[in-house]
């Protein structure tokens, strides 16, 4: 049992060793994260008028974040498996003795690191909300931290999805599709228009799953206990279902 | 070192690898002949546990690659088809992942690290990027981490393809310097290669195995010599049945 936690771990570091090198050796991590800042930017101060409401609230700065996660998640993990693949490093990496779960985590890990990172470089708008007036730095503390939990969710589907394919760009066409639906399920345009379709009772059990809707209570600075287990739970299925792809494709070598 | 029982592999149609059977001792080089085609990389694939058998198992040094991945993977330095490498890494970047995935220490890596630069003759070349390297870098790059652990087997799919003369008779020279206390199987589609490194040859054919003797015992099958034998070997099964 310690034994076998403990190769986990190796496995853990070594993935988030490469991925990490791999991210910041290639202009890519520094270009996710300018683009990140400078999209959230737009929508904050040009579509939310986060200036123009007054209040000393971050509500609006958060409320995009499932809409830009559902892009950028799926750009930070679409070559997280897919590039093993294609250039057949995949199959040195799995004749290594190395546990493939602390791999998947591993390297789930480092992409969920360049997020933190993203979301840390976002203090500008935290200082200048209280620089607008007193605010509630513990509720936003919590938005904070739910909407990274929140982004290792969207990291997750992303990763699992790289594990079905060998090109980076499918996985990220497949991966903001995913999450798109897994996000745009608890919108009001389509949760009203299911509701139309289906009953109410559909659109309800289908908002349930959207990260959208979990994310409503967090973003307003309020926890709530079955949002974080949505989140955690998802993203571990989502671990799980990329363990068990790279497994069966060793057995169907594909 | 190395037993293999009836390893067994089909994609789809027909088997790929038809239950193969052979066993490798210490000091042993062999060169695993055959087309292109014939199941040598498949075979080898399922020996390091990148690809699982139908049926049949491998053991390392009694270690099951089925039931005791892990510890069976310890004892495996392998060289893949192609020699494929992250291209965004240094050799010693690239050379430092693999130790990290071995669950090695700090001081052990450093010290496994220079030897295999050394061994491989990569110094010059151990702190650029590999994406840069000329093939015959890149294939010694490669080799440079099957020997990281110093493993007693090794699995080389192909070292020699793609490599010039010149090249080429540094890997021969390499593996010889190895050869000894390990066991090695060496696959390959040219026959010159298996006569002057191997004391052991295995001809595969159509996922079976048809052969398995010395070359010299194999050249002496036919007049013309090795080349000769060898498809008359492989040529024998072509017909159809
Ligand atoms: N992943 C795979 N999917 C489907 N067929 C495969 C796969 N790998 C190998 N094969 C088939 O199995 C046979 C043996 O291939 P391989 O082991 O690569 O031969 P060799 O290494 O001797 O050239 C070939 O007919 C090849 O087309
Ligand atoms: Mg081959």
């Amino acid at each position: 049992m310690k034994r076998s936690l403990q190769r986990v771990l190796i496995g853990v570091k070594a993935g988030w060793q490469r991925e990490i090198r791999a991210y910041f050796a290639t202009p890519l991590a520094y270009l996710f994260l300018a683009i990140f800042l400078f999209t959230l930017s737009i929508f904050t101060w040009d579509v939310s008028g986060f200036f123009d409401s007054g209040a000393a609230d971050l509500a609006p700065f958060f409320s995009w974040h499932p809409w830009l996660y559902l892009l950028f998640m799926p750009a930070l993990a679409m070559r997280l498996w897919s590039e093993e693949s294609q250039s057949g490093t995949r199959e040195l990496l799995l004749s290594l003795p190395v546990s493939l779960t602390g791999l998947v985590i591993g390297k789930l890990l480092a992409a969920w690191t360049v997020a933190a990172i993203a979301l840390i470089l976002t203090f500008p708008w935290w200082i200048s909300v209280n620089y607008l007036g007193p605010a509630d730095n513990t509720a936003i503390a919590l938005s904070y931290a739910m909407s990274w939990i929140m982004a290792g969710a969207y990291l997750s589907l992303g990763a699992m999805v790289s594990a079905l394919t060998t090109s980076a760009v499918i996985a990220f066409v497949v991966g903001v599709v995913s999450a798109f639906l897994l996000t745009a399920a608890g919108w009001p345009v389509v949760s009203t228009s299911i509701r139309g379709l289906l009953g109410p009772a559909a659109a309800d059990t289908l908002a349930a799953f959207s990260l959208l809707t979990h994310f409503e209570t967090a973003q307003r600075g309020i926890l709530d206990l079955s949002s974080l287990f949505y989140f955690l739970s998802l993203s571990v299925l989502m671990v799980s279902l990329n363990i068990l792809l790279i497994q069966y494709r060793r057995r169907s070598g594909q | 070192m190395l037993n293999v029982e009836s390893l067994t592999k089909s994609f789809g149609a027909g088997a790929a690898v038809d239950s193969v059977s052979f066993t490798l001792g210490q000091g042993e080089v062999v060169g695993f002949l055959g087309q292109n085609g014939a199941g040598k990389s498949t075979t080898m694939r399922m020996i390091c546990g990148v690809l699982d058998p139908d049926a049949g198992d491998a053991q390392l040094q009694g270690r099951s690659i089925l039931t005791d991945r892990l510890e069976a993977q310890r004892l495996i330095g392998y060289l893949p088809e192609g020699a494929p490498l992250y291209h965004d890494m240094t050799p010693v970047e690239f050379l430092h992942f693999l130790g990290a995935c071995h669950g090695l220490g700090r001081a052990t890596l450093r010290a496994a690290t220079d030897r295999v630069i050394a061994d491989a003759r990569i110094g010059d070349v151990a702190r650029r990027r590999i994406a840069g390297l000329s093939k015959g870098y890149r294939r010694r790059v490669a080799l440079a981490g099957a020997l990281l652990t110093d493993p007693p087997v090794l699995l080389l799919d192909e070292p020699m393809d793609g490599l010039d003369p010149v090249q080429k008779q540094a890997m021969r020279a390499l593996i010889a310097r190895m050869a000894g206390d390990k066991a090695i199987l060496i696959s390959t589609h040219t026959l010159d290669e298996v006569a002057t490194m191997c004391s052991r040859a295995i001809i595969l054919d159509h996922g079976r195995i048809v052969a398995d003797l010395a070359p010299e015992a194999l050249a002496r099958q036919h007049e013309l010599g090795l080349e000769a034998a060898f498809v008359e070997l492989v040529s024998a099964r072509r017909r159809p049945s």
